[in-house]
């Protein structure tokens, strides 16, 4: 294989194999967000008008 | 009597003599290393990284100190640590222990600004070359454009280890330059309306199991797609996932501290190791400093550009100013933008959402490497 071969092959292969792996792992932390999701106790609290003028 | 104590005196001094007849490289080479020093300790240039890597320079160019010989103090920290590939690793472990992946998290689509931030790499492994580099020195090259120190240490170590100490300084000279290479780029290729976009702040929407996953998940994933990589993305992901268990803070600590800081020196003085004069001063090494600069500006490119084209598609809701934080020198990109943003609108914060993009462009140069890593291995070149 020539180099220019090797370049574009890497070029191409990378830049797709690089976006492809944080595409699928984008959808995979969607999916543990969805089947583990914050439960309401941890979510915080709401701030009363009276802090937020604080 | 005589004859012997003559020939014991010329044992002293004789580096001197050496130096000032023969060793002209030692001495460019001892500069070289002065002002490392001078970056690290008076400039603050990447301290941690630039004052050890200085002062093994200094170490090695001083003549017939047999530093660099078999059995030498700097050939047994080398042989140690960095031929096989395991202080890079260790300080991944305490990098890991020390990323919050939270912002990322709460938005995981920010992660293909991590893969933008990449793009730089493989643009830049084609002017490798052109330039005449072979395959597996032009990749070790490339990889300078992660901004990611360990990595490029890694790849370089396995698979171009002559180029080492250039490649090492190159890449930690570039990430300490982020503030200064990035700007204006961004502003060269941003309107002032995009500038000023305002992002929506993110909600806690992660809960503590996501989170304690997150890790595990990555390092199957990437695992199975680029097992080359996986000694990267394990050792990261390994120090994440004991930050998250809250279980083990003695050992989360200590990769964080300890570990790190000891890797870091030994790591430091190897690589200075490796900047002996006559092996240092070639015009590759003045190659290598230009494709690294190279390769960090065209990463900023391309994640500007990606932000622009998420800008549009979304219908203005992402400020592409965040698309420069997609590479993995953290939380240095992110502040660069939350500075930026903050200059163009004294009001607009965009520190979150340009530190999720930077924590994406974390993964995302190891990701690259690994990727990089496993094409080469399939197609038999490693």
């Amino acid at each position: 294989m020539d180099k220019w071969t090797f370049g574009i092959t890497m070029m191409i292969v990378g830049v797709a194999g690089t976006f492809l792996t944080l595409w699928i792992l984008s959808l995979v932390v969607d999916l543990l967000k969805k089947a583990f999701p914050l439960a309401g106790e941890e979510k915080p609290a709401e701030k009363k008008p009276a802090e937020e003028a604080k | 009597m005589m004859e012997s104590v003559i020939a014991g005196l010329s044992g002293l001094g004789a580096g001197g003599t050496y130096l000032f007849t023969q060793g002209l490289p030692n001495v460019v080479m001892l500069a070289v290393g002065g002002t490392l020093l001078y970056l690290g300790a008076r400039k603050n240039v990447e301290p941690l990284l630039l004052v050890p890597i200085g002062f093994g320079c200094v170490l090695v160019n001083i003549p017939l100190s047999d530093l660099m010989d078999q059995g030498g103090f700097l050939r047994t920290l080398y042989e140690a640590g960095i031929a096989n590939e395991l202080f890079p690793l260790l300080i991944f472990v305490g990098i890991g222990a020390m990323t919050d992946f939270g912002p990322l998290l709460e938005n995981p689509r920010i992660l293909l600004f991590g893969a933008a931030g990449q793009i730089g790499i493989f643009l830049t492994l084609i002017l490798a070359l052109a330039l005449g580099f072979p395959e597996l020195e032009a990749v070790a090259i490339a990889v300078i454009g992660a901004c990611d120190g360990p990595t490029a240490i890694y790849v370089a170590s396995q698979y171009a280890p002559q180029l080492l100490g250039p490649i090492s300084v190159a890449a930690y000279s570039y990430m300490a330059l982020v503030p200064i290479i990035q700007p204006p780029i961004m502003k060269a290729l941003t309107t002032p309306a995009e500038r000023v976009i305002r992002m929506k702040a993110l909600k806690k929407s992660v809960s503590p199991m996501t989170r304690l996953l997150f890790p595990i998940v990555v390092t199957l994933v990437t695992g199975l797609i680029a097992p080359k990589g996986l000694p990267l993305m394990g050792t990261i992901m390994l120090g994440n996932f004991m930050r998250e268990c809250g279980v083990v803070a003695r050992l989360t600590k200590a990769s964080e501290n300890e570990i790190a800081n000891v890797v870091t020196l030994f790591l430091g003085l190897a690589i200075g190791g490796t900047m002996e004069g006559n092996a240092f001063l070639k015009p590759t090494t003045l190659a290598i400093f230009g494709l690294g600069f190279v390769a960090i500006s065209l990463d900023t490119v391309a994640g500007v550009l990606f932000g622009k084209l998420v800008c549009k598609l979304t219908g203005g809701k992402v400020n592409p100013l965040i698309g420069a934080a997609g590479i993995s020198a953290y939380p240095i990109a992110a502040r660069v933008v939350q500075t930026q943003g903050l200059r163009y609108d004294k009001r607009n914060h965009l520190l979150m959402h340009a530190a999720g993009a930077n924590t994406g462009g974390q993964v995302g140069s190891v990701v690259a490497a690994a990727v990089m890593l496993s094409v080469l291995k399939g197609m038999g070149l490693i």
